[in-house]
């Protein structure tokens, strides 16, 4: 009978729905924090989650306005990854919260803007690929240059104008996917002849993500913009041996930073045994480990871990950016943490449902970008603090704290609605 | 296109697959392991916000340790108090946020902190958890006699050495004192004060080394016990056995004097051996019977293998021959010098707890009862969660040469060597022993026994390091009083 009903229900009904069952988990979680740690937070700070679901709702209205038809769940999905993340900052740090609710209010906004921006037809986008394109690079080069670039923690990812700053390539990445499923829908039937003339552009694009490589002193971006082409590479022209070629390239190319940047040797052989390290360099990754193992099967409870000893010293630096994901691990136990990455899995197969029902080519490769990008980087970060590849410090999508990973993820959900509600509307 | 997009789907969707996998891996497969850890900062932290359970002596009124409150960022973190000081402090141990755990509180860890997951206590902690509240461990009740215990470090005193007392009949653990002792209550925040109460004379001046359960001492004639089982097991002889004395003992052409030189005493029986603790009888023995039957029984008795006791296994050492460091079997007479190894020289190294052993299985007509120190274990609601049942580690030799043995031990102590040792209206059976360490006034001393013979309800073995005198003079005297404050006690 259940499945019946929701069978009969639209999609932004259905969608309505799937968002009050994340406000009553959003009211759950913040309780909980609040019931654990009342000596320390005030009971203001509990109207947070309805704020939060607030702001949910008035996304849904935009998306009832502007995509009818788009997929019912990646919203209430994107929600819930939102609100596990708040709440984690927010027993973390409550001031921290505050701030993420604010980059909410600011990706809602952005996410809005975009669905109104392109609700006609998106894929005019299409014809400015190479404007995009070039906004791309722009971007991407924007930390490199002086004055206005910075470096935080060892990696050049910054861009800074007074006291705000942001993480140009998290929106580089975006424009990137775009460029590249408008070039590669233009270009696959030729490439996938596989004429030596044609690897030009791949080429160029590998030296591209060896020079963000260098540039970042960081693995984990070039990791990730070379894979989301690879990725949309192949989904363009069914050629494995590109990928494999162009994991070859990406190999020897990660060999060579291997031998001129310490700090990636560093994180290498961090990730090949922290042991020695563990007091040092590796301290980080390895008490991080230890706050996983901490939870076990059924966790501490939300609000409940241990991340600071006797005299209140945090134990993990970068807890609520690189390593929420041990601090959630942490508290929700094995149980909840699978749970969430369940959560990813299941935005994952959404976005790439929505590829496949796309009836276009460039809806399909953007669609196959968007996804990819958010499934790789969740692999990245993830995998790196579980020990299953070296470490690197990207934001862990929708859930890290952070403004420039939360508005570039509205930005990815808003794209994937666009390519759904076309997808799926009635012709 | 859509077949190329599913494999980048099903791609993707391994890689997801990968982190939980991962994920479940660190939290259900690997997390024992890394909750052990030394480094582990959460850990170590967590460990306070626990109230952990006591531990008493064995009449489960003297507190040994207990806990302090502190409120921390609203959080009440449990530290550890030691009310007795330095009563037990080897065996108890301490428990501390920067120097982990050491003794009893990091062996009986689990039962401590209630993660032991026994179904008695496990649906309360989980509860508990549930609830918010915090985690109450277990109590531990220990087998030792905390009036005798401080008998045994008193009449220590300045000495570099330690005393063992065992109930010879169940194997509990009555008197277990190493001196110097040190107050683990420093441990925490004035650690450095505990190491400026090293002795410089013990061969390790650490004041937390346990010299009961991993010293090094060199037995001496105690080993003449272990020795004249072998000689009795092996069916060659009885006490009865008559040797003819000539002062010393011919050893690949040299002599070996007895320890006494001034005069030979000529045809003596086995009995009179023992009880005069005559060197070359029991060289003759060494060197009749070889090393092997000899290393057999000492396996029997418990040599070669640690003594299974509760405190840390890093706290405890084999005795046994030593070669470089390392234990050695010797299995012919030409890597050893049976000899020197019947009457306890040699390369022996043994602890006070393993001869306490030896002499409480003598006692108790041959059987050796596994030892222990822990009584019970107590749930917050009173509950007993375990109790150390007695159970018996095996035959080390027949109940009639054990009765035979013990004879020849109780005329040590009536009108041999061990004189010091008695105690009016008590049958007590002991061994002295003197090792020489070729340092004039650098002796080790010891001296075993058991009281009262027939139904022994105490063993001792006291070793003593740097003494001028030999074991009648110096252990006897304190194995006398701890027997006696042992004794005193109701059974």
């Amino acid at each position: 009978m259940g499945a019946f009903a929701l069978r009969t229900l639209s999609a932004r009904n259905l969608e309505l729905l799937n968002l009050l069952v994340v406000g009553i988990l959003t009211g759950l979680g913040f309780a909980s924090v609040y019931i654990a740690r009342s000596e320390v937070v005030s009971p203001q700070s509990l109207t947070y989650a309805a704020f939060f679901l607030g702001l949910y709702l008035i996304a849904h209205v935009v998306a009832r306005l502007t995509v009818p038809h788009a997929d019912p769940y990646l919203l209430p999905l994107a929600g819930f990854l939102t609100a596990v993340g708040v709440t984690e900052i927010y027993r973390l740090n409550p001031d921290d919260a505050f701030r993420q609710g604010l980059w909410v209010v600011i990706g809602v906004a952005l996410f809005a803007a975009t669905l109104y921006a392109l609700r006609v037809d998106f894929r005019r986008l299409e014809s400015y690929k190479y404007v995009i394109g070039l906004g791309a690079l722009v971007l991407l080069v924007m930390p490199a240059v002086p004055g206005i670039g910075r470096e935080i923690n060892g990696a050049r990812l910054w861009v800074g104008i007074g006291p705000l700053q942001f993480q140009p390539g998290e929106f580089a990445k975006i424009l990137m996917i775009v460029f590249l499923a408008g070039y590669l829908r233009e270009k696959r039937e030729v490439l996938a002849q596989g004429r030596l003339k044609d690897f030009g552009p791949l080429l160029l694009i590998w030296g591209g993500a060896m020079a963000v490589l260098v540039q970042t002193n960081d693995l984990g971006s070039g990791l990730l913009y070379f894979g989301i082409f690879l990725g949309m590479l192949y989904a363009a022209t069914s050629r494995f041996v590109f990928v494999a070629g162009g994991m070859g390239l990406f190999l020897a190319g990660s060999a060579f930073v291997y031998q001129v940047v310490p700090r990636v040797q560093e994180r290498v052989s961090n990730w090949l045994d922290p042991w020695p390290h563990a007091s040092d360099t590796a301290y980080q990754l390895v008490q991080s480990l230890f706050a996983i193992a901490f939870g076990g099967f059924a966790g501490t409870g939300l609000g409940r871990g241990t991340f600071t000893d006797a005299d209140g010293h945090v134990l993990i630096p970068y807890l609520n950016t690189d390593f929420i994901y041990a601090a959630l691990a942490h508290e929700l136990g094995l149980v909840g943490i699978a749970a969430v990455l369940l959560v990813y899995m299941l935005f994952v197969s959404r976005g790439f449902r929505i590829a496949m029902l796309s009836q276009d080519g460039f809806s399909k490769l953007l669609a196959v970008g968007l996804t990819f990008s958010f499934a790789l980087q969740t692999f990245i970060i993830v995998g790196g603090v579980l020990r299953l590849i070296p470490l690197t410090g990207i934001t862990l999508p929708f859930v890290s704290y952070g403004g420039s990973s939360l508005l570039a993820n509205f930005v990815l959900l808003a794209g994937l609605l666009l390519v759904s509600n076309r997808a799926n509307a009635p012709r | 296109m859509n077949a190329a997009i599913s494999r980048v789907a099903v791609f993707a969707l391994v890689l997801m697959g990968a982190l939980i996998v991962a994920t479940t891996y660190w939290q259900a497969w690997a997390a024992p392991g890394l909750n052990d850890r030394k480094e582990n900062a959460i850990q170590r932290v967590a460990q306070f916000t626990i109230e952990r359970g006591r531990i008493y002596a064995s009449d489960g009124r003297t507190v040994l340790a207990e806990n302090r409150t502190q409120r921390v960022s609203g959080k009440t973190l449990y530290f550890r108090r030691y009310p007795q000081r330095g009563l037990a402090a080897h065996v108890v141990g301490y428990s501390t946020q920067v120097r982990f755990r050491t003794g009893l509180e990091q062996s009986l860890n689990d039962f401590l902190t209630g993660a032991n997951a026994n179904l008695a206590t496990v649906l309360d902690t989980t509860l508990d958890k549930l609830k918010g509240t915090h985690v109450t461990g277990n109590d531990v009740v220990l087998t030792l006699d905390a009036r005798a215990q401080r008998v045994a470090l008193n009449a220590l005193g300045p000495r570099c050495g330690a005393a063992v007392a065992l109930d010879p009949q169940s194997g509990a653990v009555l008197v277990m004192a190493s001196s110097p002792t040190y107050d683990p209550n420093l441990a925490e925040e004035h650690f450095n004060r505990i190491n400026r109460r090293a002795r410089a004379q013990c061969v390790r001046p650490d004041p937390l080394f346990n010299r009961a359960t991993a010293g090094a001492f060199v037995p001496g004639s105690t080993f003449k016990v272990v020795t004249a089982s072998a000689a009795l097991e092996s069916g060659h002889w009885n006490m009865r056995s008559t040797f003819v004395d000539p002062g010393y003992c011919e050893e690949y052409g040299k002599r070996v004097n007895n320890f006494d030189t001034s005069s030979p005493f000529g045809t003596v029986t086995l009995h009179q051996a023992v009880q005069y603790s005559i060197n070359s009888v029991f060289c003759n023995i060494g060197k009749t019977l070889g090393p092997a039957p000899i290393v057999e029984q000492m396996k029997d008795f418990g040599f070669y293998s640690l003594p299974p006791l509760e405190t840390p296994a890093g706290e405890r050492r084999i005795s046994g021959l030593y070669k470089k460091g390392r234990p050695f079997e010797p299995t012919d007479s030409t890597q050893v010098d049976p000899g020197r190894l019947a009457f306890g020289q040699a390369e022996l190294q043994v602890t006070p707890m393993q001869m306490a052993m030896a002499v409480a299985a003598i006692g108790n007509r041959g059987v050796l009862m596994r030892p222990h120190v822990v009584d019970r274990v107590v749930s917050p609601a009173g509950k007993t969660v375990t109790r150390t049942k007695k159970e018996a580690l095996g035959n080390v030799m027949s109940a009639p040469n054990a009765s035979e043995l013990t004879a020849a031990m109780e005329d040590v102590v009536r009108a041999g060597t061990g004189t010091n040792a008695q105690i009016p209206g008590v049958r007590i059976a002991g061994k002295t022993g003197t090792a020489e360490t070729g340092v004039e006034g650098r002796n080790m001393t010891a001296f075993v026994c058991f009281a009262p013979v027939g139904a022994p309800r105490v063993a001792i073995a006291v070793m003593l390091e740097n003494q001028t005198g030999v074991g009648g003079t110096t252990a006897a005297p304190i194995a006398k009083q701890v027997l006696e404050a042992l004794l005193r006690r109701g059974p």
